[in-house]
């Protein structure tokens, strides 16, 4: 059998990725770290290489903060916040059988208003703080 | 952390980068994300987590303070989905 290389870091600098979305035709889209990379790369001139490792690194950065159980606060974006909840017994929907939910950490993001404006086209692209 | 923080971070780690330029870099991932949501589109982030909008139907609140009738609109609401490593890492070591 053999495995497809989708790795990310893996790519040789190539055509830009077809998917990063100028035209509204189609249906919904997904926009994944490839894109984001590509933003990188288009608006602040470093390398496609570099621009991919940056973008990794503040995904990390923000992950490491959020593990350690520290809000990220994003002004314009969102927060990011770890909740703590607490033991309760649970119920299987489909049997009725009752399952103890442990301790347990969530993550929860609460989006700015700029954001949810921009998602009902309240405002125009670039709107900031 | 907020977002100068972050900046800050990600500058120290790199020193061969202008402050200004890891603003940049940062402010580009957000907005990208924002452009995204904006035009209904998913953005997933293995190992972190995915975002998308969901669509609210319209109506009939309530003002709480006077329990007036009120028409709220249609509207579409971000909607974060924690991602599964995010998860589990979150949960390392904490079963107790």
């Amino acid at each position: 059998m053999v495995k497809s290389e989708l790795a990310a870091g893996s790519h040789a600098p190539g055509p830009a990725p077809s998917n990063s979305a100028t035209t509204k035709t189609q249906g919904p889209r997904t926009i994944t770290r490839v894109n984001l990379a590509e933003a990188v790369y288009q608006q602040v001139g470093l390398s496609r290489k570099e621009s991919a490792a940056l973008v990794e690194m503040v995904l990390d950065e923000m992950t490491n903060r959020l593990i350690a159980g520290e809000p990220v606060r994003l002004s314009s974006f969102g927060s990011f916040t770890v909740r703590h909840k607490g033991q309760r017994i649970g119920r299987n929907p489909k049997t009725g059988v009752e399952v103890p939910i442990k301790e347990r950490r969530v993550l929860v993001f609460k989006s700015s208003n700029l954001l949810k404006a921009r998602i009902n086209g309240q405002l125009a692209e670039g709107g900031d703080d | 952390m907020i977002k100068s923080e972050l900046v800050q971070r990600i500058a120290d780690r790199n020193p061969h980068l202008y402050l200004r330029d890891v603003e940049k870099i940062v402010n580009a991932i957000l907005d990208e994300i924002t452009n995204a949501l904006a035009r209904g589109d998913r953005v997933e982030l293995r190992g972190f987590g995915a975002f998308s909008v969901k669509r609210r139907d319209a109506r009939l609140g309530r003002n709480p303070r006077t329990g007036a009738h009120v028409a709220v609109d249609e509207k579409a609401v971000p909607f974060f989905k924690t991602g599964k490593e995010m998860r589990e890492r979150l949960n390392d070591g904490y079963n107790g």
